[in-house]
This record gives C-alpha cells, structure tokens and sequence, in this order.
C-alpha cells in the first residue's frame, strides 16, 4: 500500500479535475457540459478519500463529505436533466449558445 | 514495484484515459459510454484504496443513477449518433493551454508540499460511520444530514414540477403539435367490458377498427 506515494494518488485527481476543465471549456452541449462537471466531482472525492486515509486515519470526516458530495451531485444531475429536457422542449436545442433570454 | 502498485498505474491510466476520449469525442453516446467507463475506474481506485463502502456508493449512485439518467437524457433530446460540431481551433488550443498551465502550476504545489502520510492504519467500518452520520454530539453529521435529506426532497419535487408539461401554456411549438394531433383521424375505441363490443369514440369512416 505504501509503495505508491502519496502524490502519484494526487496527480490521478488533479489530472480528471482539468480534463473536466477543459470539457466544461471546450463543450457547448448541456448534457456534456454536465458530464465535465461530474468528472469534476469525482476527482474532488478522490481527494477527499485520499487526504483521509493517509494524513488522518483516526477521522472519517472525508469519507462524509464524500458521501454527501455524491448524494448533492446526484440531486444537481437530476435538476439539471430536467431542465434541460424542458429546455429542450422550448427551444428544440440544448446547446448553451441557443439559450440567451436570459443573458443580460 | 509491487503488485499493488502495479494495479495502481493501471486503474489511474484506465480512470485518465477514459475521462480524456469521454471529454474529447465528438459522439455524445460515445462521451457517456467513456465517462461510465471512467465512473468504474474510480470505482475500482476506491477498492483499492479500500474504502469498499464509498465504491458501493459510488458504483449504485453514479453508474447505477446518473449516467443511466445522462444516457436517457440523449435519447430524448437528440440524435446520439450524429457528431458534435467541431470547436473553432483557437478555442481548443487556448482552452488546452490554460488546463495544462493550471494543472501544472497545481501539481507543482501538491508537488513542493510532498505529503507525508502517516504510518497509523485507517479502520473504518459502516456501522462507525452510521453512528457518527446520526450523532447529535460534538463532530456528529446528524443536522447535516438531515439538510441533505430534504434537499433531495426538493430536487424530487422540483424535478417534477419543471419536467411536468404546462397544459395552460402552450409554446409555438407545443401548439403545432397540437393542432396535428386534432387533425389526425380519431381511431381510438371504448370497449365496453359487459356487452363485449366495441364502441367507437367517434364515428370515422375512414379509420379502421380493431377488434
């Protein structure tokens, strides 16, 4: 277990966490920006789990925000698919570009 | 290098490069198949850092719930074989720029830091966390909880309400629908259960009937 350093684990998350960065830029898709957002996420849980287990092992407040994380991103996920399905329904697109009503 | 490790570099390079073909396809079914593959890797990380309880988790809420939610999403808000549009190049590249500049200068912090872990065994066990999750005491996560539980009350009930189709306000669109529905021949029937016949809604001459 300890063969792997500490930051090999870091590099893993902080790597997803850009590549969901550089979805969230590139993509102009709702329903792939929402994917970039959930790879976002499940990078900062990596972390979470990591930073528990190997600096403070006698806690389990990482592993809590993890399972609260995962709990709030599933609520946002079925939030945001329904309001894209409605989006949709409107507008016949779900691409961010299409949708400026609102933009100020 | 041990096994262990070895299992390690293969998870973390499975985890990466699904998440790099899920962010860069330009399928969108395609980019959902590579993020549910990426999900199960982190799925796998978990188990190997074994935290067995949060890969369970992880497996039933994100590949179980959500990406089935993402893929039904597609199917019903467009055709998932046709390709994306391409970006314009200089969005690409100023975007890849920018990624690779911030994790660069993030790595190089985690990096310079070194983290040292301690040697003291993490034991945690579901009923540890269970007690803990409801506890009133000091460090206890019962009001939390209880906020979470009725936050997914309100995305259950929110989710209803914005997905529900408005029947007093029709959109343009919605409205065309419509009038094409009224316009088709009306060949739905009412069977009648006690007199075994078959009474049609309105008379059509032209619709056929099923028996």
């Amino acid at each position: 277990m300890s063969s792997v350093p500490m930051s090999h684990i870091l590099f893993v998350s902080t790597a997803l966490f850009f590549i969901g960065m550089y979805g969230l830029f590139t993509r102009r898709n709702m329903i792939t920006m929402l994917m970039a957002i959930e790879l976002i996420l499940n990078s900062v849980n990596i972390n979470f789990v990591v930073f528990n287990k190997y600096l403070y092992p006698d806690k389990l407040d990482g592993i809590f925000f993890v399972i609260f994380i995962i709990t709030i991103a599933a609520a946002e996920a079925a939030v945001a698919i329904a309001i894209i399905i409605n989006l949709y329904r409107s507008h016949r697109s779900i691409d961010v570009e299409n949708a400026t009503e609102m933009k100020w | 290098m041990s096994a262990s490790a070895i299992i390690f570099y293969i998870i973390s390079a499975f985890i990466l490069g699904a998440g790099i073909l899920a962010m860069t396809t330009r399928k969108i079914f395609r980019s959902a198949i590579w993020l549910l593959f990426s999900l199960i890797g982190i799925a796998a990380l978990y188990f190997w850092l074994q935290v067995e309880f949060i890969a369970a988790v992880q497996i039933v809420v994100y590949v179980g719930g959500i990406v089935v939610l993402i893929i039904f999403s597609i199917f019903l808000t467009q055709q998932s074989g046709k390709e994306m549009p391409r970006q314009s190049p200089t969005k690409v590249i100023a975007s890849a720029l920018v990624v690779l500049l911030g994790f660069a200068l993030t790595f190089l912090q985690i990096w310079k830091y070194g983290f040292q872990p301690t040697s003291k065994d993490f034991n945690w066990t579901v009923s540890k966390i269970g007690s803990q999750m409801l506890s009133t005491a000091s460090g206890g996560y019962a009001l939390p909880f209880e906020v979470v539980s009725m936050l997914l009350l309100a995305a259950m009930v929110g989710c209803i309400v914005i997905a529900m189709k408005a029947p007093s306000a029709p959109s343009a669109k919605g409205k065309e629908l419509d009038d094409a529905k009224k316009s088709m021949p009306q060949t739905f029937q009412f069977v009648d259960d006690e007199n075994k016949k078959v009474v049609p809604v309105s008379e059509d001459p032209g619709g056929t009937s099923y028996e």
